[in-house]
């Protein structure tokens, strides 16, 4: 029984926190834009604004779940469910700290890109089943965008891969005791980033949810806590893209003096802000130049890092 | 792609900026003395209104939003018994003000006017006249013009000469 | 891991049955993801973690968005299912039904005769296990294979490139 429960409370204690953490995060990054922006964001509620959240989450809870009558119902409702327990389920072989995690898979980087993977779904669906015009677009390009990115985005992985000689993340972890990876490995950290960027469509590679073409993109027919789900979904997934740059090129929970969950916190807080960053900063491209960039930069540059890799490592070894 | 990351440099910056916000309602923005908000009606030093009911100023309204009705006094006086500015179609713009030929209506910096129902926004005479000057305190319009009210005959005006006896032949 | 096995099973044959009888075609779509995920599930209860998350990320995650992807744009309308209620005509249906009868004899017979030794094997086979057997006694297979990507890749490039600059 024991060996049951531990897990369990594991697995509850990480649901919990990645929640309340991603919904802070809707409040943090809402701060750190207006910062950015020379405003102040919201700092009404609560100390600093901090109870927002709450009100955020009893507004959306109280509103009406409406399914539009024109939708594709059974689809409607099993889209958003489906971008929230794919990015959850890709939690699940982060490696928090020595101890944290849900499970020490051996496939763990082919685990967590099996799961993006099937994110894209969340968002085709969502799409289509919203049987309006700006959905559709919007989940056309969210598939064209997230496929292709998919692509570069495992292979710019295998370079750390083939360092390690494993998909294990706390074997991966475990391997940058001397040295982090994001030193003989820049170029994929670089491009890891980028396709994360488009993975999670945030804002530079937004053009699924574009605003000012599509209304929400996939989510336009989306209110209450559908709407709320997408919502949580995306800035899970920023969570989950800071947690794995952390874990494969910034050393994961290892660092000096302070606590390993610290660390690792401290380390995927940072990539968040960069993502938040970005935000600020980054107009939109248009759809053409997000494929090509991808197709014909991202893509040769990956496989080029694959190349000068394996071409290291045997001279080395 | 320098461009790029000379952008994200650059916004990063703007943390150390100061914030353009004005937290408004525990800081309150400095207006211009001649910002165009809540109207008033004003009166003259003595105590009396300035308003002679001349309609000038409905007639500027763009929208339509004032209504009043002329009246005189045993003294002479016009006066309107009613003034009504629906302040729920006023779009601020002063032509009001403008048009005014006695400095009586005037647009004054307040424009925390905020009311749950919109019949609140209709204001009454009682709730536009003013007890002073206005914008402009030295005025007196019944001391400058021309027409005659009890206690002021013609020519009794500032700067007016007494008016010209057309049947004398002297110059 | 036997009944992780079993309960999949039914699941991937469940769900493919549902492809084949569902009306609308993003339904039957969703039920053949499903059932490759199963599938996926069943390859990880035999002990080839690897195979399964290949099937999830190539064929579920690439392979069916592609699919899903189509049919979305194709915009099937109802005319569509009106058509598709002719399949259930046994003359449409009758031949690959009996193929599949022939089949199912084939296991059957494999099943009786013991060809199968015994329940599901959990050996564990770990991704270094599948490389070492794909560029070592397959190295020509994975070669031709690569081969063969690159010549549909260079097929592809050609058939998307445009004639001249200016014309679309």
């Amino acid at each position: 029984m024991q060996g049951v429960i531990t897990p369990l409370i594991m697995i509850i204690a990480i649901l919990v926190s990645l929640t309340t953490m991603s919904a802070g995060l809707i409040w943090m990054e809402r701060r750190l834009l207006a910062l950015w922006q020379d405003r102040y964001g919201p700092n009404r509620v609560g100390p600093f604004g901090l109870l927002q959240v709450v009100a955020d989450m009893l507004k959306i809870f109280a509103k009406e779940d409406w399914v539009p009558p024109f939708s594709d119902r059974f689809v409607f409702i099993l889209a958003p469910a489906v971008i929230m327990s794919a990015v959850l389920f890709a939690f699940a072989v982060v490696p928090f700290a020595p101890g944290i995690s849900v499970i020490d898979l051996d496939i763990g980087i082919l685990f967590f890109l099996a799961m993006s993977s099937l994110n894209i779904y969340g968002i085709v669906l969502a799409g289509w089943a919203s049987n309006s015009k700006y959905s559709l677009l919007g989940g056309v390009r969210g598939a064209a965008q997230m496929l292709s990115y998919e692509v570069f985005m495992g292979l710019s992985l295998m370079g750390v891969v083939m360092l390690v000689g494993t998909f294990n993340l706390r074997g991966i972890v475990e391997a940058q005791q001397g040295l982090w990876f994001f030193v003989p490995q820049f170029p994929a950290l670089v491009i890891f980033f980028i396709a994360g960027l488009a993975e999670t469509h945030r804002i530079p590679f937004d053009l699924p949810e574009a605003e000012n073409e599509l209304v929400a993109g996939y989510h336009t027919e989306y209110s209450g806590m559908k709407f709320g789900m997408f919502f949580v979904g995306e800035y899970l997934g920023i969570v989950l893209i800071s947690a794995l740059i952390t874990t494969l090129f910034f050393g994961g929970w290892l660092g000096p003096v302070l606590p390993p969950v610290i660390w690792f916190l401290l380390k995927t807080m940072f990539f968040i802000m960069l993502f938040i960053l970005l935000r600020a900063a980054l107009p939109r491209p248009r759809f053409g130049q997000l494929m090509s960039f991808g197709w014909k930069l991202m893509l040769p540059l990956s496989l080029l890092n694959v190349l000068a890799t394996g071409a290291a490592l045997l001279l080395l070894a | 792609m320098l461009s790029i990351l000379q952008s994200v440099w650059k916004m990063m910056l703007h943390a150390f900026r100061e914030r353009v916000t004005v937290q408004y309602p525990d800081e309150k923005p400095v207006l211009a003395p001649r910002y165009r908000g809540r109207i008033i009606l004003s009166r003259d030093p003595d105590g009396l209104e300035r308003c002679v009911a001349c309609y000038l100023c409905a007639a500027a309204c763009p929208v339509d939003c004032i209504a009043l009705q002329a009246d005189e006094t045993v003294d002479g006086r016009r006066y309107p018994s009613f003034f009504r500015i629906n302040f729920s179609r006023c779009i601020f713009c002063g032509y009001c003000e403008e048009a005014c030929p006695t400095y009586a209506i005037q647009l004054t910096p307040d424009y925390e006017m905020s009311e749950y129902k919109r019949p609140s926004l209709v204001y009454e005479k009682k709730d536009l006249l003013i007890s002073g000057t206005g914008k402009y305190p030295g005025y007196w319009y019944y001391k400058v013009a021309g027409a005659a009210v009890k206690g002021k005959d013609k020519g009794d005006g500032l700067e007016e000469e007494p008016p010209v006896d057309v049947r004398s032949l002297m110059p | 891991m036997e009944a992780l096995f079993y309960v999949s099973g039914t699941v991937a044959m469940i769900s493919t049955l549902r492809v084949v009888t569902g009306k609308n075609a993003v339904h039957a779509l969703l039920y053949l993801v499903v059932s490759l995920l199963a599938a996926a599930l069943v390859f990880y209860s035999l002990g080839a973690p690897f195979i399964a998350a290949l099937e999830v990320i190539i064929y579920a995650g690439a392979i069916m968005v592609l699919f899903v992807f189509v049919i979305m744009m194709l915009n099937l309308g109802p005319g569509a299912e009106r058509q598709k209620k002719g399949l259930l005509d046994p003359k449409a249906w009758a031949g690959p039904a009996l193929l599949a009868l022939v089949l199912v004899l084939e296991l059957l017979y494999l099943f009786a005769g013991g060809g199968l030794e015994g329940p599901p094997r959990a050996a564990y086979i770990n991704p270094k296990a599948v490389a070492l057997a794909l560029f070592g006694p397959y190295f020509i297979g994975v070669e031709l294979a690569s081969l063969l990507l690159l010549a549909a890749l260079v097929a592809a490039w050609h058939l998307g490139r445009r004639e001249k600059e200016g014309i679309r």
